[in-house]
């Protein structure tokens, strides 16, 4: 048997992987003044792997013996994971440099963490789910605490860690128990025993609903849904604030897209033991999203609640279970991972005096400081606050569409309701922005990067209306893949 | 005329104007001055191609004109159509006029010009998109979408309390609207499209469905118009926003809910509508007179005419569930005679503001000598809210309660104790202000009406006077409109089973 067409199927995992290891063999031999060099390069073999997955070679379908899949719900989800790493690598390195972070292993480690979210997405068997997810957290816990020398970087780096190893031991235990009551790891296997079973009216063993459970919490720990999202706020404002803009979009959009596979694929047939969790844990983060972030000072911690609240609304789609909900996911983290470049950019541009700050009242008065950042941060904050004719407003749209059609009403209502209660919060930057009188004065933003990612993301949200079509077909696409077969 | 897209010009001219205010640069005296002149020019293009709209409209017929259509997101059948009936058209003319009035009445406002500029030319692509949509996808985006500048405007160039008024007003109006949005989406999947006409002419939903959705539509418009008990965002936003954003507000804005009962709640859900119209009826009838009462003790003049605002749009609401000829048609006259009238009253108020900078009642008195041509509009306007016969207030109340007599005596008989009482607290208002001995050696130097002041209140007296003597225009041109409306709702009625509050509970 040929390897070739598995080896084309993976291309872009393969190269990014390659990739990877010859920019670590390059800082290795350069020494620590490499690290710009690397990073370049690691946001050019990201493009690259971009272009492999946008043109991919070969055909789709199902590889390496079924461990790896590949089609256009994967591509799209990688497409979109793989814009999020390289735009936050590119936006954050000024700050990287500033902060004294620039050693050459940090783009090498979100390389590596880019080549696990790969290998999730397009995993077809529990154990290459799990491979592919320890790549990624591996990579991103040592991410968290790259500055040895803060206290609050490493104590993040360490709760991250901790958490996270507890939560892929119930990941674990979880795929151990499906595995031991199905008899198989694959995918494609345990869609067909478990098919098998509803068609003959076969109870669901009680081991498997348990198995289940497991699996579905391991894998909220990573989307950080409530009541796994302790570990979010504490990450998010301690690691260093290029490192958190990388956490807050490509780990997220790749674990939700593992999380749409894994209940659409195999346990597609449990959609009754399954949809009543999701219903559970996406009303729980709305509403936590909500309410929580109302006392937030801190705006990294006030965009982990944010997130939060997010991770709800598009648990809204995969709650309804139809093809209608997937797409309605789709489109949200699409929409999501813009949002959040856009505004972790603005983050990024908060210092005063050569130091970052991260306290909302430093945005006092931004409007007439600097207008244009202003506008953008605006932007971003109704569109997350999903006031049309801005993007956020479409990816609310899509995901309670699908909520309605499946007649999950009351979960529709909660959403919406809490949405008007997560628009208080992000008003509230709107207000500080443009209602108060600045008190000091932002410095100018560092370096041309940022300015761009903040300006082509804030017109993207801006004039998304125009062409609503180019997302929402791509979505529909991706979401009749995971109903075709 | 008819092959260019109209309508799609008025609505988003503005726009054009607003980019090329964004894109002025220099220095802050000549940005701001140009940002004026670059409003004004464009409100003004935007005024007169409105005009073609007036003129191009064949009265006599209920069918939407002007229409446009185009493919926006195929795979859902969302379009973008755009199309005016007898009903929404005059209300476009309405917010193309306001719009230069309060470009003009802001002319000296010098906080942050051009933003300001910006805020009122987006507001005004909004207020007509809302009106011209008609699908529902199109049109939630510009009803929701007029909460972004509105909540700026008030917030950026409001008075003391203005961060509080904005959020209110912000969170109220959301409230509502994201419930409206779920009852959209559930009428795309009963009805299978968002397209507004379609919906209304394939008609019947599933009574117990109904309720839900009108209930969804009423927590969005009631909001919006508003009713009580949920008006009291709006004299806390009126009292705190700038005086052009009060005008918006009162003139455009409010409408938009009597907009949405008469183009959704009417039309497609009529079981539920007559459900529910007792219950319109009783809190119209509460609104109409706890208001008026509430006026009547104010202190802040733009606080008791924000009242009246509550009291006069519970008229709207009461002619609209009349579902009469005459109720319906006063309930739209009454709309568009509040939107000129209130909105001038509130750039009367904005007059000595600007030259005084109160607005408590108890600071004026005597201003009949010193500012006398003042005085004389200020009573057009006044007299015309009362609802004098003559002017274009009288119209509009006298057929709500005309309506509502056909319907039930004592709602019509509660209603028209609203105009007397409508009479107390306004010409109280009059009096205290106007009248009386000119003591306060401040306002022995209040310059009267300017150039720029009388030009503003030109149109708006002329109309409220046009209409109130000749009110057939607008009549002619709503009436198929309504006609049309009340047609199809008696056969759906007639057709239909009507719900039961045993329904509700099933």
């Amino acid at each position: 048997m040929s390897l070739a067409p598995d080896l084309a199927a993976a291309a872009p995992e393969l190269f990014l992987a390659c990739a990877a290891i010859a920019l670590l063999m390059l800082g290795v031999f350069r020494g620590d003044g490499a690290g710009r060099p690397i990073m370049r390069l690691s946001v050019l073999a990201l493009i690259v792997a971009l272009l492999l997955v946008v043109f991919p070679m070969g055909g789709e379908g199902i590889f390496f013996n079924s461990l790896f899949i590949k089609d256009v719900f994967g591509n799209f989800m990688k497409g979109l994971v793989l814009v999020g790493s390289g735009l936050t690598i590119l936006m954050g390195w000024r700050y990287v440099e500033r902060e004294r972070m620039d050693r050459p292993e940090l783009p090498v480690l979100l390389l590596f963490a880019t080549v696990g979210m790969l290998l999730m997405i397009s995993a077809n068997d529990l154990i290459s789910l799990y491979v592919g997810l320890e790549l990624q957290s591996l990579a991103l816990y040592v991410a968290a605490a790259i500055r040895r020398d803060s206290l609050r970087a490493s104590e993040a780096g360490l709760k991250y860690f901790v958490l996270g190893a507890l939560s892929s031991g119930m990941l674990l235990y979880g795929l151990s128990l499906v595995y031991g009551f199905a008899g198989t790891t694959g995918f494609t296997d345990l869609a067909a025993a478990f098919a098998r079973d509803a068609a003959a009216g076969t109870p669901v063993s009680l081991g498997l609903i348990v198995g289940l459970v497991f699996v579905a919490a391991g894998i909220a720990f990573k989307i950080s849904a409530v009541p796994f999202h302790m570990w979010t706020p504490d990450v998010y404002e301690g690691a260093p604030t290029a490192i958190t803009a990388f956490f807050a979009v490509a780990p997220k959009v790749a674990a939700m897209a593992l999380f749409v596979r894994v209940l659409m694929g195999p346990f597609g047939d449990l959609v009754g033991q399954w949809q009543q969790i999701v219903v559970f844990i996406s009303i729980a983060s709305m509403a936590l999203g909500a309410f929580a972030a109302i006392a937030q000072s801190n705006v990294k911690r006030l965009m982990a609640y944010s997130s939060i609240g997010n991770v709800g609304y598009a648990l809204v789609g995969l709650a309804s279970g139809t093809e209608a909900g997937i797409r309605g996911v789709t489109i949200y983290m699409a929409i999501y991972l813009v949002m959040t470049v856009g505004t972790f950019a603005c983050i990024l541009a908060m210092r005063i005096n050569e130091r970052g700050v991260e306290s909302i009242d430093d945005l006092r008065g931004l409007s007439k400081t600097h207008p244009m950042m202003a506008a953008a941060l605006a932007i971003f904050m109704f569109s997350l606050a999903g006031i049309p004719p801005l993007a956020g407003f479409f990816g609310k749209l899509y995901v309670f569409l699908a909520a309605i059609q499946a007649g999950l009403y009351g979960l529709a209502v909660i959403g919406v309701l809490t949405s008007v209660v997560g628009a208080y919060y992000y008003l509230r930057i709107v207000k500080l922005m443009y209602f108060d009188e600045p008190t000091e004065v932002l410095d100018r933003p560092i370096g041309r990067e940022v300015g761009l990612v903040m300006g082509v993301s804030a017109l993207a949200i801006l004039l998304f209306f125009v062409m609503p079509s180019l997302v929402v077909d791509g979505a529909s696409a991706a979401a009749l893949s995971l109903f075709a077969g | 005329m008819s092959s260019w897209p109209l309508l799609s010009l008025v609505t988003f001219l503005p726009l054009v104007g607003a980019v090329f205010i964004l894109a002025i640069r220099g220095e802050q005296a000549v940005v701001s001055r140009n940002a004026r002149y670059v409003a004004l020019w464009t409100s003004l293009i935007t005024f007169a191609l409105s005009l073609f709209i007036w003129f191009g409209f064949k009265p006599g017929t209920a069918d939407f004109q002007f229409v446009e259509k185009a493919d926006w997101i195929k795979s859902f059948g969302i379009s973008y159509h755009m199309g005016v009936d007898g009903i929404s058209m005059p209300f476009v003319l309405l917010s193309t006029l306001l719009t230069p009035l309060c470009v003009l009445a802001s002319w000296k406002m010098e906080k942050r010009v051009k933003e300001y500029m910006i805020a009122f030319l987006v507001l005004e692509t909004l207020m007509v998109g809302t009106f011209c949509a008609l699908d529902f996808v199109a049109f939630y985006m510009f009803f929701e979408g007029v909460l972004i500048p509105m909540f700026l405007i008030i917030g950026v160039w409001g008075g003391p309390r203005r961060v509080y008024s904005a959020f209110k007003f912000f969170l109220f109006t959301l409230a509502g609207s994201v419930l409206m949005l779920l009852a959209i989406l559930a009428i795309y999947f009963a009805g299978g499209t968002t397209d507004i006409p379609t919906l209304i002419s394939q008609g019947h939903l599933d009574p117990q469905l109904q309720i839900w959705l009108w209930l969804a539509f009423f927590a969005s418009f009631a909001v919006k118009i508003p009713m009580w008990p949920v008006h009291t965002w709006l004299p806390d936003a009126h009292v705190e926003a700038p005086t052009a954003g009060s005008v918006i507000l009162a003139g455009v804005l409010l409408k938009m809910g009597g907009y949405g009962f008469l183009r959704f709640s009417l039309p497609m859900l009529p079981e539920a509508t007559h459900f529910f119209a007792p219950l319109v009826f009783t809190l119209s009838v509460v609104a109409i007179i706890y208001t008026s009462l509430v006026a009547l003790v104010q202190k802040d003049m733009k606080k008791l005419i924000a009242y009246s605002s509550v009291a006069h749009m519970g008229f709207v609401t009461v002619g609209i569930f009349t579902i009469t000829q005459q109720g319906l048609a006063g309930a739209v006259f009454q709309m568009l005679s509040h939107g000129i009238v209130s909105a001038a009253l509130f750039l009367v108020v904005g007059v000595v503001y600007d030259r005084l900078h109160t607005r408590e009642i108890e600071r004026y008195g005597g201003l009949a000598n010193s500012m006398p041509r003042y005085s004389l509009v200020f009573m057009v306007f006044m007299l015309a809210s009362v609802g004098l016969p003559g002017t274009s207030g009288f119209v509009g109340e006298f057929l709500v309660i005309v309506g509502a007599f056909q319907v039930n005596t004592w709602v019509a008989l509660l209603t028209a104790s609203g105009m007397v009482l409508g009479a107390t607290y306004m010409l109280w208002l009059y009096r205290k202000t106007i009248f009386g001995a000119l003591t306060k050696p401040d306002l022995k130097a209040m310059a009267d009406l300017e150039l720029r002041e009388k030009l503003v209140f030109a149109p708006l007296i002329a109309l409220a006077i046009f209409f109130g003597v000749y009110p057939k225009p607008l009549l002619d041109i709503m009436g198929p409109s309504v006609d049309h409306l009340i047609q199809n709702y008696q056969l759906a009625l007639e057709a239909g089973h009507l719900p039961s509050l045993a329904m509700l509970l099933h």
